[in-house]
């Protein structure tokens, strides 16, 4: 069980490396989505069958795996965009920092004073490291759906990180907080279509004109 | 019984937005706003009544003296925004109003909600609903700006949320490393806090002071605000400033409480002062000839929220003085923001160098505005004046002699700047001509008359202060107040 | 003494004898999947046989650089050879280092093949020698790193230990840091042998390609011996990689074998089907992904280190 859940988490960080190092947007949504899925599956490995991690896992997944990118699908259709032709910083130098960021997430949470149980598990350096390569993608990117995948990844490593308190997230309180996910990236989406609309590119560049 | 009063509460607003998403007459929805703002204000004032403290069964919900001070600020401020709306709407007719009335009615419901979680999970829901629900208010005028200003809105809030869940994330996990029972509900945190582990509570701390920092606008966290205060709507503008600060605080003095109750108060207050005073140093920097008199206020309202900052983290009579800002700040932001989105109507436009002599056009508002203005500066009459004077006094009676001296420095400044904004705006030479679309915007008492009563109310409440908002501020003050 | 002259002579027959068949099978599992018959998988010992009794045309303009290339090109994989286990079978020389030794020496033999090419003075084939070592130089760094977790799981800095007994254990122990060094080491082979989908070893004259255009002006037993340096070439990166796929032992030597045998089959195969369903990448991609392997591999140091 434990080795799985390793293997699965480890390859949450190949997704993070592929998601920063890839300039095509379906893929990077495909991508997203299968990140979804694996944390779906994360509290059922992580704490075993029971009502609560089932209904958590069925939720993360409906949201996480299928809902939230079918949003962004349907954004990027209605908007007719594949890539991010010209992100702010490179793609190889914003893949250099984010292994940088990831190695400092793996040296960091070695010094943490995690409890026992938790010294050897890899939910806490994987957590921060998602959290890194989210918001490296959040300053990276200069178009409106990369931040919003970028902000989707930092979510992510914040759910990977809850695993840990599972008994202190009641499901009433876990699912309110996927649902306020959920709600954002469709206001997101909304957004995102307007601004392709009236701008005729979904770059945040033109995002400039409210400034001192 | 009291616990159905708390649903009810909750369920009212929420209720009428569902109520209105599904209406489908445009002319009859508005009035949905003070028909739910009205009971609640009637709910929240049986609920302030009873005495003893209201939790239900799970301790999930329930109302302590922090929450008895603020729930009445933002049903105030939603009932006066509420009828002000409803005019307001009239104007707007053509551009429909669903989304607008329906996201209001979901944001006071997300809004009390946060008032009276008592669960961190459930607070942190509820602000971040107020996020996604004022998105779309702030989108109203479906321009460019203001999609520029909403996106930014929207990203640094959901992102700046995010942070704060990290937060409070990590305060569980210093329970679960201290040996405590896990939970996040605040009086199984303070009621453990003292044996939590240190560093996670610091760090949970950091997280929490950030995140929500963000949502209550804090130099150097505050960047969304003038642009989504400047863009929205007035009277989205007063419930942004007025009720939703309000709400982020309280979420950072719950953060404050539980420092206090692990002994770690100090570092809580030593960050609130800093994050204070940078807040009213950049609000002085950027309200110093500022073009644009919405987002003057949207700098205004950065300055107060770290007066209140600098309040707490004094301590002693001066969090009394903060507890009573909050609600001065709160109301004359009303005022404010109420009054300038006339004059922005009236010229079409919110730069000082088109709109100028406000006072031969729209003579009640742009007194009003100017009222306003004097309130918020802390000058007397008005509440404000008391409120500042106190905390001021807490400061330097506590021997902060340094952050006094900036304090007293900024709010002069800040004073000067706004002053030469307000007073061209109130009086300049009018422009040849005026502006493009209202021009045929006349004062109404529909227009004028909420600002009108907010601004009476904190006249009155700087000449007097009842008893009953004494005591209020100062039970909640004692929440806050450092027990050895 | 015996024993090393054992494996000595095992290891020059498996070089000699196999390593133009990978090549074959690789051929074989493409036309299979083109729906061809293909050449018969023997052709390229019969290329280099004709190539070897062929004559030469060498430019007036060259010098003996042109002609070390090839013959270094041979050296170098041969002597390479030696430092590596083939499966069961130990390495002859072994010592402390010489997976340094190892690098640089197809380094050397990088630097001779791009000397004989610009020694043409032809700009398409100086074109082809600009990307071979930008592209080898970018690998390099994995290749290192690859070495480095090894060493670090086996104590040792020999090629042999590394690869030796104590990979079987390693397995156990650190299996996501061995999996992911696998895919770089993998990778590496393919960069270093141009197989797609980073060269495509089939196209001539296409401004695109990267090794294939450094050789043209040699010819024939010149030729014969790139070919042949090539194809061992492949036989001693995917020795690494097989084995590092294989680490045990059956403790029947020629069943060891016959199953390190298999294995470089299997990853000939493997290898055509990863040609016949991936397009060449764009040229401009290249380094990207191989940084990104580079970053791969090295996460995989920070993984075993934590």
């Amino acid at each position: 069980m434990d080795t799985l859940l390793n293997l699965l988490l480890l390859l949450v960080i190949l997704l993070n490396f592929f998601l920063l190092g890839s300039s095509r947007l379906v893929s990077c949504i495909r991508t997203i989505a299968f990140q979804g899925g694996i944390l779906s599956l994360l509290p059922l490995l992580a704490h075993g069958f029971s009502g609560h991690t089932l209904f958590l896992a069925g939720v993360a997944f409906l949201l996480k795996g299928i809902a939230i990118p079918y949003l962004l699908f349907r954004a990027i259709r209605q908007v007719h965009i594949r890539r991010e032709v010209e992100p702010l910083i490179g793609y190889v130098p914003t893949l250099i920092l984010g292994t940088l960021a990831t190695a400092g997430a793996f040296i960091f949470s070695g010094r943490l004073p995690l409890i026992p149980e938790h010294s050897q598990s890899l939910f806490v350096p994987v957590g921060l490291a998602t959290l890194a390569t989210g918001f490296l993608m959040l300053i990276s990117r200069r178009k409106a759906i990369t931040q919003a995948l970028g902000y989707l990844i930092f979510e992510n490593g914040i759910f990977i990180f809850g695993m840990l308190l599972t008994e202190a997230m009641p499901l009433m309180v876990e699912s309110g907080v996927l649902l306020d996910l959920l709600v954002g990236v469709f206001v997101m989406t909304i957004l995102m279509h307007q601004i392709n609309r009236e701008f005729s590119t979904m770059n945040t560049d033109n995002l400039t004109s409210l400034k001192e | 019984m009291e616990n159905n009063l708390l649903a009810l509460l909750l369920l009212l607003p929420f209720c009428g937005s569902v109520l209105a998403f599904s209406l489908p007459s445009d002319r009859l929805r508005p009035l949905l706003l003070p028909l739910c703002a009205t009971p609640h204000l009637a709910l929240t004032f049986l609920v302030i009544q009873s005495g003893r403290p209201l939790t239900t069964a799970n301790g999930w919900i329930g109302v302590d003296p922090l929450s008895r001070l603020i729930l009445p600020v933002i049903s105030l401020l939603f009932l006066g925004c509420s009828f002000y709306a409803v005019g307001y709407l009239r104007c707007r007719i053509a551009w429909g109003n669903r989304n607008f009335v329906g996201c209001l009615l979901l944001f006071l419901s997300a809004m009390t909600l946060a008032t009276i979680s008592r669960h961190l999970g459930l607070l942190w829901v509820a602000v971040e609903t107020t996020t996604v629900a004022s998105a779309p208010l702030i989108y109203y005028n479906r321009n460019r700006l203001s999609m520029e200003a909403t996106w930014k809105y929207l990203l640094l809030g959901s992102v700046g949320i995010a942070l704060a869940m990290l937060g409070i994330l990590f305060i569980a996990y210093a329970g679960l490393a201290g040996g405590e029972h896990v939970s996040l509900q605040l009086d199984d945190i303070l009621h453990g806090a003292a044996n939590y582990s240190r560093p996670w509570l610091r760090a949970g701390f950091v997280f929490l002071l950030v995140g929500f920092g963000l949502k209550v606008g804090f130099a150097p966290l505050h960047t969304w605000k003038p642009d989504a205060y400047g863009e929205a709507p007035g009277l989205v503008g007063a419930l942004l400033a007025g009720g939703l600060t309000s709400v982020a605080f309280l979420a950072l003095l719950r953060t404050l409480q539980i420092m206090d109750a692990a002994s770690e108060a100090v570092m809580a207050r030593e960050a609130f002062l800093a994050m204070g005073l940078l807040s009213i140093a950049f609000a002085a920097v950027f309200v110093v000839r500022q073009p644009d008199f919405k987002r003057m206020l949207a700098y205004s309202s950065v300055e107060h929220m770290g007066i209140l900052a600098i309040g707490i983290s004094v301590g002693g009579v001066a969090t009394f003085g903060a507890m009573l800002h909050l609600i001065n700040n709160a109301l004359t932001k009303g005022v404010l923001f109420l009054a300038a989105a006339n004059i922005h109507r009236r010229f079409g436009s919110k730069k000082v160098a088109d709109a100028r002599g406000a006072i031969s056009l729209v003579p009640l508002s742009a007194t009003l505005f100017l009222l306003g203005f004097l309130a918020i500066t802390g000058s007397p009459p008005f509440a404000p004046f008391i409120s500042e004077f106190t905390i001021l006094q807490g400061v330097f009676s506590n021997g902060h002699f340094v952050t006094g001296g900036l304090f007293l420095f900024f709010l002069a400044v800040i004073f000067i700047g706004m002053g030469s904004t307000v007073l061209s705006v109130v009086f300049g030479t009018p422009p040849e001509k005026t502006g493009t679309g209202y021009e045929n915007y006349r004062d109404t008492f529909a227009t004028t008359g909420v600002p009108l009563i907010m601004l009476l109310i904190i006249f009155v409440l700087g000449v007097y202060l009842p008893d009953p908002v004494r005591h209020i501020c100062a039970d909640a003050a004692a929440l806050l107040e450092v027990r050895p | 003494m015996r024993t090393t002259i054992l494996q000595l002579f095992l290891h020059l027959f498996l070089l000699f004898g196999l390593s133009p068949l990978l090549s074959g099978v690789i051929g074989k599992t493409k036309a299979l999947f083109a729906g061809r018959v293909g050449p018969p998988l023997l052709q390229l010992y019969f290329d280099i046989w004709k190539l070897f009794g062929k004559g030469m045309v060498i430019s007036r303009t060259t010098t003996w650089i042109f002609r070390a290339g090839p013959v270094v090109g041979l050296a170098v994989p041969l002597l390479a050879s030696l430092l590596i286990p083939f499966g069961p079978v130990g390495a002859p020389i072994s010592f402390s280092g010489d997976l340094i030794f190892f690098v640089y020496l197809f380094g050397l033999s990088r630097f001779f093949t791009a000397c004989a090419a610009l020694d043409t003075g032809s700009s398409f084939e100086g074109m082809g020698a600009v990307r071979e070592v930008t592209f080898s130089c970018l690998a390099e760094p994995t290749l290192f790193f690859v070495f480095i977790v090894l060493a670090r799981l086996s104590g040792s800095f020999s090629l042999d230990a590394m690869f030796g007994q104590t990979l079987a254990t390693s397995w156990h122990t650190a299996a996501p840091s061995l999996l992911l060094i696998l895919v770089c080491l993998f990778i590496v082979t393919l960069v270093e042998n141009c197989r797609i989908p980073f060269d495509d070893p089939n196209t001539h004259l296409e401004l695109t390609m990267i090794h294939e255009v450094m050789v043209l002006d040699h010819s024939g037993p010149d030729l014969g011996m790139i070919l042949y340096g090539a194809a061992m070439k492949f036989l001693v990166l995917g020795a690494l990689v097989v084995r590092l796929f294989l680490p045990g032992t059956t403790g029947n030597m020629a069943l060891d074998i016959l199953l390190f045998i298999g294995g470089l089959l299997f990853m000939a195969v493997v290898i055509g089907v990863i040609e016949s369903v991936m397009a060449r990448l764009r040229l401009l991609r290249i380094p990207q992904l191989l940084v990104g392997v580079s970053l791969l591999s090295f996460f995989s140091l920070i993984l075993l280190l934590r």
